[in-house]
């Protein structure tokens, strides 16, 4: 008995010492891969997205859409119009249709929501750099990892059309990236509003404040 | 006549009952300790082929997850970045770094840099990013505190007793949906999470959803 009571510690000390701890009680990370207890089918013959696949020659599992073809998906409602994204309008594009000229407004009207929305994706891919009043002093600048940063102030990109807006964030310019991939059409033009707002802050004088409103300002 | 039993074997079903009581004991213990996600995932922290740190992009500058996570709200699953978009910043910060060796080049060939992914339920579960995080649950209930991570680990169990706990209550982790990335927000106080998540279950019609064909269809 003696014998057998000492193995027994001996096995579950062992056990304990080679298994560790849970990361919850006091246990550390790993490296190891996670067990699989019964691993029955939770590996399918499917594809993931973002996976390594053997089956395509690049050996990714998302593939890119061949070059020159577009998506036909759900349009974009703007009122009550319609558009999907084979077509050449300014929503998509930035351009008058059938140009190379930029549309000169917004097409996508402004309403509270908008601006909401364009002040929620600016804070989100703009602030970063161009800081949250626009004026290029984002963290980026601030703790001097980036030296060059557009301000979104100057005259030059007040006066800009809205189109030009919509192509410098779709493709990019200069040393900015191009944000095209990573932001909707949609959004893209909300942020455009609110871009115009925050100039708009700026340019401001007393002229355009409400009536009403003008006793509450501190001068 | 000699004893064919020596004396010591009277003692022998005593210690049988004993020891197997012991083993059983031990055994149960062990499996109920080591066989759950709970220790089979939860610390997992593989080695990435980029020292990419969510402490300094999402900590320390503040960048919000879905500056990188585009796809989070749209889509089921949440994607890793391309190169380029972390070639936004790093045309200029950090230009020549060979820590960042890997990043110029896939933006450059449009090759993908193989990241290891940390998180994976099993295929026979279906999984929703943009339910959840459209209906006001943030990142840190699934994911931990990765803006504190060096290193992403594999914080919560995501097992299905995990899963259930929260859909069978939803209200007391719902928040509001401009705090969904917002990793260090708190609820003023337990009951103010009640009142909100009470609330916000019936206004976006929230569901107690335990039924299996949510999960497994
Ligand atoms: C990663 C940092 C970064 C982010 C994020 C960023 N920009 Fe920029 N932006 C720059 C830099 C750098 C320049 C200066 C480019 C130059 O002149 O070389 C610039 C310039 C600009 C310009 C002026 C272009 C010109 O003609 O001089 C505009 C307009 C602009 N950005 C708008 C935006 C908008 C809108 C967003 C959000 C969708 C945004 N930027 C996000 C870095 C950034
Ligand atoms: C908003 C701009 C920005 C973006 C986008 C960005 N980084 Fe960084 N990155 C920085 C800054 C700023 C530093 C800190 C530089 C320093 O330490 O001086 C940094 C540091 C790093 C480092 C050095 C290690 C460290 O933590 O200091 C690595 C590696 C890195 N980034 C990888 C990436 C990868 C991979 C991506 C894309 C997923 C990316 N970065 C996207 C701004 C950015
Ligand atoms: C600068 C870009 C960037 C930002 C901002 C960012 N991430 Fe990430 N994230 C990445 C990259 C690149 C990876 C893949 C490498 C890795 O796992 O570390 C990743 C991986 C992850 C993973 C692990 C994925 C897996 O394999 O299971 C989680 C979870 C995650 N991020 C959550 C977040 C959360 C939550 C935030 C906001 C606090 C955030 N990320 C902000 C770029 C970013
Ligand atoms: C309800 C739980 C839950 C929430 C909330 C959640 N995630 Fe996830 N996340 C998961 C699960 C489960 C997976 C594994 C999915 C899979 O198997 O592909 C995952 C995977 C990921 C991945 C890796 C995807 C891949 O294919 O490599 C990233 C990145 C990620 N999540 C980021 C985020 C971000 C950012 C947020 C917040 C905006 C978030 N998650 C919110 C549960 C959640
Ligand atoms: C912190 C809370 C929380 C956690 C953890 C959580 N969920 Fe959910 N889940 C929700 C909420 C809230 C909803 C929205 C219900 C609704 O739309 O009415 C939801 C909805 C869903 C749906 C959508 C069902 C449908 O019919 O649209 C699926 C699928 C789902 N969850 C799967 C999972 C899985 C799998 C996990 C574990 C990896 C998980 N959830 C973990 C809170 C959570
Ligand atoms: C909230 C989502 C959710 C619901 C609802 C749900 N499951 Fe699951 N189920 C999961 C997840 C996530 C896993 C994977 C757990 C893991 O990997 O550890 C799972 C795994 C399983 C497994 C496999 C266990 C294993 O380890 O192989 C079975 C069997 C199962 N579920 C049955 C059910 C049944 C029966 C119901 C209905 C009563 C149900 N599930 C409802 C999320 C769910």
């Amino acid at each position: 008995m003696r014998y057998f009571l000492v193995l027994f510690g001996i096995t579950v000390l062992a056990v304990m010492g080679i298994a560790g701890r849970r990361l919850d009680d006091g246990g550390g990370t790993t490296r190891k891969p996670p067990i699989y207890v019964f691993p029955d089918m939770d590996r399918q013959l499917k594809l993931r997205p973002q996976e390594p696949n053997a089956f395509f020659p690049n050996g990714v599992s998302s593939q890119l859409p061949p070059p020159g073809t577009i998506a036909r998906s759900e349009p974009l409602r703007v009122g009550d119009e319609a558009f999907y994204r084979y077509q050449d309008v300014p929503v998509f594009t930035g351009f008058v249709s059938g140009t190379t000229n930029f549309v000169e407004h917004n097409p996508i009207p402004v309403t509270a929501q908008v601006m909401q929305r364009g002040q929620e994706r600016y804070a989100i891919h703009c602030a970063p750099c161009h800081g949250a009043v626009g004026d290029g002093n984002g963290i980026t600048r601030k703790i001097g990892a980036m030296p060059v940063v557009g301000n979104l102030h100057e005259k030059r990109i007040v006066s800009m059309a809205d189109g030009e807006l919509f192509y410098v964030i779709t493709h990019g310019r200069n040393l900015m990236g191009a944000y095209g991939p990573n932001i909707p059409p949609e959004d893209r033009w909300a942020i455009i509003w609110y871009v115009r707002a925050l100039q708009r802050s700026r340019l401001g004088t007393l002229d355009d404040v409400p009536q009403e409103l003008r006793a509450s300002l501190n001068p | 006549m000699s004893a064919i039993f020596p004396k010591w074997t009277n003692r022998l079903p005593m210690m049988i009952i004993v020891g197997v009581l012991l083993v059983g004991t031990a055994v149960t213990a062990g499996v109920w300790y080591y066989f759950t996600p709970k220790y089979t995932r939860v610390g997992y922290q593989p080695i990435q082929p980029v020292p990419f740190s969510h402490a300094t992009h999402a900590g320390q500058l503040g960048l919000d997850c879905r500056y990188c996570h585009t796809g989070v709200e749209k889509s089921w699953f949440s994607n890793i970045p391309a190169a380029s978009t972390c070639m936004n910043c790093h045309n200029q910060v950090l230009k020549d770094d060979p820590r960042l060796t890997l990043v110029r080049e896939s933006a450059a060939s449009g090759k993908p840099i193989p990241w290891v992914q940390v998180h994976k339920v099993p295929d026979f579960v279906y999984f929703n990013h943009s339910v959840h995080v459209n209906r006001g649950i943030s990142c840190v209930e699934c994911h931990g505190p990765v803006d504190q991570m060096e290193e992403v680990y594999h914080a919560k169990p995501l097992s299905m007793a995990f899963c259930l706990e929260c859909h069978r209550h939803p209200e007391t982790k719902v928040r509001p949906l401009d705090k969904i990335t917002d990793l260090n927000w708190r609820p003023e106080s337990e009951a103010a999470q009640l009142e909100f998540g009470r609330r916000a279950r019936e206004e976006w019609r929230v569901e107690a959803l335990q039924n299996c064909s949510a999960c497994h269809r």
